[in-house]
């Protein structure tokens, strides 16, 4: 290879951008690459799979895998709108629909694929629609806006995909499928009957067996799709997903090998007839088969990569297993290898939970040792160990059934350790449990360094809970223990704690020390222990046996800022205020000349206040009808909302309510971390309802409902937990979500970490929640009454007790004020003084 | 406020809280931060208030325990953990200054070199 290599790739949808990334990450010192990226889309590159959460709120920039940023950074060139319509191979050299050219030493051509729309009169008519880009999804947006029925033309994987989003924006949607059975590529007959049912069950009216002949004027609707039966079909809107086909015009064009169906031809090595033009993704065609899935279309990538950069140990592109797991309108599917039993001998084992929408069967080869393919309907727990099955070729337990049986005793399970070092754990990303071994070899010992060092479930994470068992076992098999106690005085993580006192009935940490501690405690233990207690009995934390256990915060009912004074924060429920309450508020701020300052969750902020100041700032504000804000507290905080449909023009919901509600219901809740919460009155989401633990967003049909957000050190969005709630589902819901978390949560971890190490992730959270799966649901809903049964403002209870207001002096044997805090006046304010402010006595504000 | 030459009064040992921290002012201007640990043979403890990596007068505000068996008091601002019998800061450069304690006549007392 010459020192400088000119790479153009055609196309930046998923596959050409991770081709991108290959070269990035694989270029050797030794050679130059100048990468060229052509998108005849208007943007670069975004996550195709996860399409359909645009209509659950996600924006196209949150579905964005890279920007210009990026790539300048990279140093690689790239056009957005600019399509190629010419491949000059003689010369080397492509040019695109604006006239510009670029020569190329190696071109890859990742062009992708389009929708299939079936040649039917009348649908080439406005709202008829295909399914595919961010382009299209605004379409069907706008389309929507002004219809009420909607049909999807296809029930496939992606057909189902497009339902959902139509049902999203709030349609009555119809699925019309040619088949006689939904998803009928994945899933074989039985599966497909359950999928129907379930589907069904979620208001989707499914059509089966169905070939739409014209689509003409409709009598109650927009349109009317009428079927070779005769029957017929009002519709508004139409979205056809009937299929893809490969992207190869400009392959034919330039006279490359194309395959009789299409898709262009290539090698083990990626590359076309032409040797220097690779196709990678679905414009591809290996060994007659065109991979409409990522991760082929990752390996292809790859390949390609490695082979224009002659890497010495480069991979082989050798085909890829279709197998696949997903979630389609929250129902579980999965489908492993030979889902049809197509292979000669083979013999089948199902299960079918008709009531409970479960379907599940394995396809085995005729002498029982070899699992051949899977059918995972409504249930997919199973899936990670089929799959492990099968790739691997491990040979199957004597009576295979027991692997998708609910009731079958000694259920065999795969454990790490099983898995051979050739094992794909991440598909994705292809990666084997020989590349986290090595990973951990070089001295990675977390989840979160196996995953940043090796990229493993990086992609869609359906690998979470498979790549923390291998490192967990890998990591016990090289003798590290994985240890949970909390400190040396409890050899027992939080949730054990949290079990230990609820179970035990134990309401002392002194009692707890003595049965299951030892020592004399710490600043870990003891706060962890106070706020066990405070989680399972809420008793008043400043009771005597409670009151050493509280960090300072909690201590003085007030947050220690860094010169040792205080923070006062009313509660502003929902962030609505008299003006009589924000006139006092501002008084007791002059009189003890507090700095004031708005907080970021809508409440007001008084710095500055000395700890016997307290109880006297604390005393007017509940004079005036305010209540402490628990701002101290590993406890809930604000619930911040935006004005909702009261004032504004386009709130659909009153999100002001809304929030007050949930802010006075939850208020004084003790838990492992802090938490906020946010309610949005429409998806403008001016209450940046997603950065928040629980977040509430207003829809036209009620509330939908999103968890385990964060801002913090480590940002995290929240996830869609559910959708269009009414209100008592919605504070159900959130009831159960809050006692689970804070029954099982680990110390300090806020709801976005607990969910990252919840096994089984949301999906096992909604189970938890929504269908009750464990069986909790009662228990957690008790636990959250009887805790917000015993609300109090502490500080009310705090001036009542003539023994707790003692400890809020400076000094037990004088009345004086602590002289190291002093404060200088800066925009009108005070501040506290830096340590050369206070050596060179540039003093000061007056002390009151 | 002297007894003899060098013990002084403090307070009254109801004025100490049990496993936590009380603040009180000595001589000229010192704050000392009085512990009461029941289960140690001292009882009491005290050390200056002041925490030198904090730089603010709060270690009577800290959380008390104890470290491998060592009693300990962790300061309230950046949690680090100062050795109530040497004064040492247990994961720092840094200590606080011990001040040998006794309850006699009716006071907690300090001893002052």
């Amino acid at each position: 290879m010459s020192k400088q290599c000119r790479v153009v790739i055609v196309g930046n949808g998923m596959v050409g951008h991770h081709c991108v990334e290959q070269l990035i990450e694989l270029q050797q010192h030794d050679v130059k690459i100048d990468i060229t990226v052509l998108s005849a889309e208007s943007r670069l590159a975004y996550d195709r799979v996860h399409l359909s959460e645009f209509f659950a709120g996600k924006s196209a920039q949150g579905l964005a895998l890279t920007d210009e940023g990026t790539y300048d950074s990279w140093q690689v060139n790239y056009r957005t709108n600019a399509k190629v319509i010419d491949i000059d191979r003689e010369n080397k050299s492509i040019s695109t629909h604006v006239g510009e050219s670029f020569c190329y030493d190696k071109l890859i051509l990742a062009t992708g694929s389009y929708p299939f729309v079936p040649p039917i009169p009348g649908g080439e008519q406005p709202h008829c629609l295909v399914y595919r880009t961010i382009e299209d999804l605004l379409a069907i947006e706008k389309s929507a806006s002004t219809s009420e029925v909607g049909v999807v033309i296809g029930g496939g994987l992606l057909g189902l995909e497009a339902a959902n989003a139509l049902k999203q924006l709030g349609l009555k949607t119809h699925v019309v499928e040619f088949a006689p059975q939904l998803m009928a590529v994945q899933v074989d007959a039985g599966g497909g009957q359950v999928l129907r049912e379930k589907i069904e069950a979620l208001g989707v009216s499914v059509h089966t067996s169905k070939a739409t002949s014209s689509i003409s004027r409709g009598e109650t609707c927009r349109y009317k799709l009428i079927f070779s039966d005769e029957t017929v079909l009002e519709t508004d809107m139409i979205l056809f997903s009937a299929g893809i086909r490969p992207h190869d015009q400009l392959a034919r064009d330039c006279l490359l090998t194309v395959g009789e169906r299409g898709g262009v031809t290539i090698n083990h090595h990626c590359q076309t007839s032409d040797p220097d033009i690779y196709a990678i993704g679905e414009c591809a065609l290996f060994n007659q088969m065109i991979y409409g899935l990522v991760a082929p279309g990752y390996s292809m990538a790859k390949t390609a990569a490695q082979h224009i950069l002659a890497l010495p140990d480069a991979s082989q592109f050798s085909g890829a297993d279709m197998s696949t797991k997903l979630k389609l309108m929250s129902v579980d599917v999965g489908s492993i290898g030979d889902a049809h039993a197509k292979t000669e001998g083979a013999q089948c084992y199902t299960y079918v939970n008709q009531p409970a929408g479960i379907y599940k069967k394995i396809v085995v080869s005729e002498d029982h040792q070899s699992l051949l393919g899977a059918v995972l309907i409504g249930d997919t727990n199973e899936y990670d160990t089929l799959l492990q099955y099968k790739l691997n070729d491990i040979s199957l337990p004597e009576s295979p059934e027991t692997l998708i049986l609910p009731m079958a005793e000694n259920k065999p399970t795969l454990g790490a350790d099983a898995l051979p070092d050739t094992a794909t754990i991440c598909s994705c990303l292809n990666v084997t449990k020989g590349d986290i071994t090595q990973a951990i070899d070089q001295g990675s010992c977390t989840v979160a360094d196996v995953k940043s060092c090796t990229k493993a479930s990086s992609g869609c994470g359906g690998c979470a809970a498979l790549l923390k068992s291998v490192v967990d076992s890998e990591l016990e098999s090289r003798g590290v223990e994985v240890k949970k106690d909390i400190c040396q005085h409890f050899a027992y993580s939080r949730r054990e704690l949290f079990d230990i006192v609820k179970i035990e009935k134990i309401r002392s940490f002194d009692e707890l020390l003595a049965k299951h501690g030892q020592g004399l405690g710490c600043e870990i233990c003891k706060p962890t222990a106070g706020s066990i207690l405070a989680s399972v009995w809420n008793d008043y934390i400043l009771a005597n046996e409670h009151l050493a256990l509280q960090d300072t915060n909690d201590n003085f009912l007030a947050n220690m800022q860094k010169d040792g004074t205080y923070s006062v924060v009313p509660r502003i429920p929902g962030g609505e205020i008299t003006p009589e309450k924000l006139i006092k508020i501002g008084e007791v701020a002059q009189q003890y000349k507090l700095y004031t300052k708005i907080t970021g969750g809508q409440r007001i902020d008084l710095f500055g206040a000395r700890v016997e100041q307290l109880p006297e700032i604390w005393k007017t504000l509940i004079e005036a009808g305010l209540e402490t804000g628990h701002a101290y507290g590993k406890s809930v905080r604000t619930v911040k909302s935006c004005v909702g449909s009261t004032w504004c023009r386009f709130g659909v919901q009153d999100s002001v309510s809304m929030a007050i509600a949930i802010e006075n219901r939850y208020k004084g809740i003790r838990a492992p971390h802090k938490l906020k919460f946010a309610v949005s009155g429409c998806t403008r989401e001016c209450a940046e309802a997603q950065s928040k633990d629980i977040g509430i967003i207003a829809t036209d049909k009620g509330w939908n409902l999103y968890v385990c957000g964060n801002g913090g050190m480590k940002p995290r969005h929240a996830d869609l937990f559910a959708t269009d709630l009414d209100d008592s589902t919605l504070i159900q819901y959130i009831d159960r979500i809050l006692a689970f978390y804070i029954q099982t949560a680990e110390r300090l971890q806020r709801t976005s970490v607990w969910l990252e190490n919840l096994e089984g992730g949301l999906a096992y959270l909604q189970q938890v929640v929504i269908e009750d799966h464990i069986g909790v649901c009662q228990s957690l809903e008790q636990h959250m009454t009887e805790i917000i049964g015993k609300y109090q403002c502490e500080w009310t209870t705090t001036l009542k007790n003539p023994e707790a207001l003692k400890r809020f002096k400076q000094f037990v044997n004088s009345d004086e004020s602590d002289e190291n805090i002093q404060f200088v006046t800066e925009r009108d304010q005070i501040r506290p003084a830096t340590a050369a402010e206070k050596s060179n006595q540039v003093i000061v504000v007056e002390v009151l | 406020m002297t007894t003899n030459e060098q013990w002084i009064n403090v307070c009254k040992p109801d004025d100490l809280i049990d496993n936590a921290g009380v603040c009180a002012l000595i001589n000229d201007n010192q704050q000392v931060a009085l512990f009461s640990l029941p289960s140690q043979p001292e009882r009491v403890f005290a050390i200056t208030n002041y925490d030198p990596i904090g730089s603010a007068n709060v270690l009577y505000r800290g959380i008390v325990g104890c470290q491998n068996g060592e009693p300990i008091v962790a300061s309230p601002l950046y949690k680090q953990q100062y050795s109530l019998r040497t004064g040492k800061c247990i994961q720092e450069e840094a200590a606080v200054t011990c001040f040998k304690t006794r309850i006699a006549e009716g006071y907690v007392q300090i001893f002052r070199e």
